[in-house]
């Protein structure tokens, strides 16, 4: 079990701060790095991988310095972002290459050739390669070694739908076998359906951290839209307008439904039975009509 | 120190590209001008020693060590790909070491065995000619891979500025400012193929003891400075 600590990090560029002292710990399972472009994931994901030093703050694997620490990579497979991967290379010849690197042989390269399913083109020049391809092979050359750490930097970029569902199919067997995975994306669906756990990064800051209705949860100074149904909808609109946590009511006489903004998450939730119970008003159905990722991220975004 | 499978992918990314085919150009004319030379006016140490030294020594070594050189590692590092022997349980050093060893041997063979070919051809090694410049394009080559790995490590620019070096300091300045000859590895291994023909064909600015100090040094710390880079060598991303 590894375990990935990343302590007051920051780092800059000149006058840019990339990352800002950023703290979070990286445990086994799956983990999804979620940030606008620009945000910092690849700055931080290459300080993970000691790739870049951290101007203040340290890294740390399992108490280890992951900088200027070559060591450290019998424990960590890297997919990087860039495309470049000696394209003069047959897929086969790229992943043996990679295993050799690691002190292993043809048989590991073999191993993991099969773990992506690309043995059908391992023979092809990987400059003959689609990205999903590529992005596979890549994902092979990680794997040879078997790390207890799996780091990829915008893993799903270029890939069609099917080649996204076996990716992340994957990266959740991995993350099952007791793996520490850590994924970055700036796109909400994949984060949401791959990562057990999320990590917001928005222009260099740690944003927010947790399961993603846990993340929502915490952020309580921002509006929450509510879809409600209930007996008698113009009346409960009426009391809970009242109210100064709810901000806006729309009676919505198509779903025949109340479309209700809460400004005061923690209030709300206790004032709606209140409310229903005091005037005698059944509650039919209360869902969060916003629950997606995409609203908490654009929420952070414009923060 | 020396790890095969980095060996491999430097030759590969040496010799499979387009950069063979300008590596194999300047020998090749090398050979054209000595064979057309030897035509045209019979054999003749003096100017059997000219071509030699004024253009393969001048010229084609310090070119093709640039490209060499550069090449061994530059394109990795610019494109990213060196990612993928960093992030290995490898000595940056043994990395840097492989390197140099593969550059030095594809200097010397895209070199000294044109300049020992061109040599024999224009006047059958008289006088020791062909063999003495053989040695300095050997001694060179050495030098120049260490130098110019280095710039690789160092530089996205690598190639220009071993073009500079090569053309503008070594040929250009080396002519007019007599200090410039000093620090030039052409001179230091000029100095060396000197000892080797023992007449007044090859001479150096330099004598043999500072010529070879020198290229020693410069090879020694050329090539742990740029163990040292690569340890820190930051991948900038795309950001």
């Amino acid at each position: 079990m590894t375990t990935l600590n990343i302590d007051h990090v920051s780092r800059w560029f000149g006058n840019v701060v990339a990352v800002n002292d950023i703290t979070m710990t990286i445990s086994p399972g799956v983990t999804g790095l979620l940030g606008p472009n620009g945000a910092g994931k690849s700055t931080l994901i290459n300080m993970m991988g000691g790739f870049l030093a951290p101007s203040t703050g340290s890294v740390t694997l399992d108490g280890q310095a992951v900088w200027r620490n070559e060591q450290i990579y019998r424990q960590i497979g890297i997919v990087p972002e860039r495309e470049a991967m000696y394209d003069f290379l047959t897929g086969r010849e790229f992943v043996v290459a990679n295993a050799e690197l690691h002190g292993l042989g043809k048989k590991a390269a073999q191993k993991a050739l099969a773990t992506v399913e690309m043995e059908y083109a391992q023979d092809r020049k990987i400059s003959t390669y689609s990205k999903g391809m590529r992005q596979r092979v890549k994902m092979a050359s990680a794997l040879v070694h078997e790390p207890s750490l799996l780091l990829l930097d915008e893993p799903f970029n270029g890939m069609d739908p099917r080649q996204r569902m076996q990716l992340m199919d994957l990266l959740r067997r991995m993350g099952d076998e007791g793996r520490t995975v850590l994924f970055s994306s700036h796109i909400l669906e994949e984060v949401e359906q791959l990562a057990s756990h999320i990590e917001v990064i928005v222009a260099g800051r740690h944003a927010a951290s947790g399961d993603f209705r846990r993340i929502r949860r915490l952020m309580t100074d921002r509006p929450h839209r509510y879809l409600v149904r209930s007996s008698d909808d113009r009346a409960l609109a009426a009391a809970l307008i009242a109210d100064p946590s709810t901000s806006g009511i729309e009676v919505d006489l198509q779903e025949g439904a109340l479309r209700i903004q809460a400004v005061d998450f923690g209030r709300f939730t206790a004032l709606l039975p209140r409310v229903a119970r005091d005037h005698g008003i059944r509650l039919l159905a209360v869902s969060p009509s916003d629950e997606s990722l995409e609203s908490v991220f654009s929420y952070l975004v414009a923060a | 120190m020396y790890d095969p499978t980095v060996a491999r992918l430097t030759y590969r990314g040496l010799l499979g590209r387009r950069r063979a085919l300008i590596l194999g150009a300047l020998p090749v004319l090398l050979i054209v001008i000595s064979v057309a030379v030897r035509a045209f006016t019979g054999t003749d140490d003096q100017v059997a020693a000219d071509v030699l030294g004024g253009f393969a020594l001048a010229t084609m070594v310090p070119i093709i060590g640039v490209i060499a050189g550069t090449g061994a590692i530059g394109p990795e590092i610019d494109d990213g790909s060196v990612v993928y022997l960093l992030a290995k349980p490898i000595k940056r050093p043994t990395i840097i070491f492989t390197k140099l060893i593969v550059a030095i041997a594809v200097t010397m063979a895209f070199s000294a065995i044109p300049t020992f070919l061109a040599g024999m051809i224009l006047n059958g090694n008289g006088q020791q000619i062909a063999v003495a410049y053989t040695v300095a394009a050997l001694v060179a080559s050495i030098a120049y891979a260490a130098l110019f790995l280095l710039l690789g490590t160092i530089t996205r620019h690598a190639v220009v500025f071993g073009l500079v070096y090569a053309l503008v300091w070594e040929a250009l300045f080396g002519s007019l400012v007599a200090g410039a000859r000093t620090l030039s590895v052409q001179q230091w291994s000029l100095a060396v193929a000197h000892e080797v023909t023992g007449g007044d064909l090859v001479t150096s600015d330099v004598g043999l003891a500072t010529g070879t100090v020198l290229l020693i040094a410069v090879t020694v710390v050329a090539t742990w400075f740029a163990g040292q880079k690569l340890r820190t060598l930051t991948l900038a991303g795309e950001e």
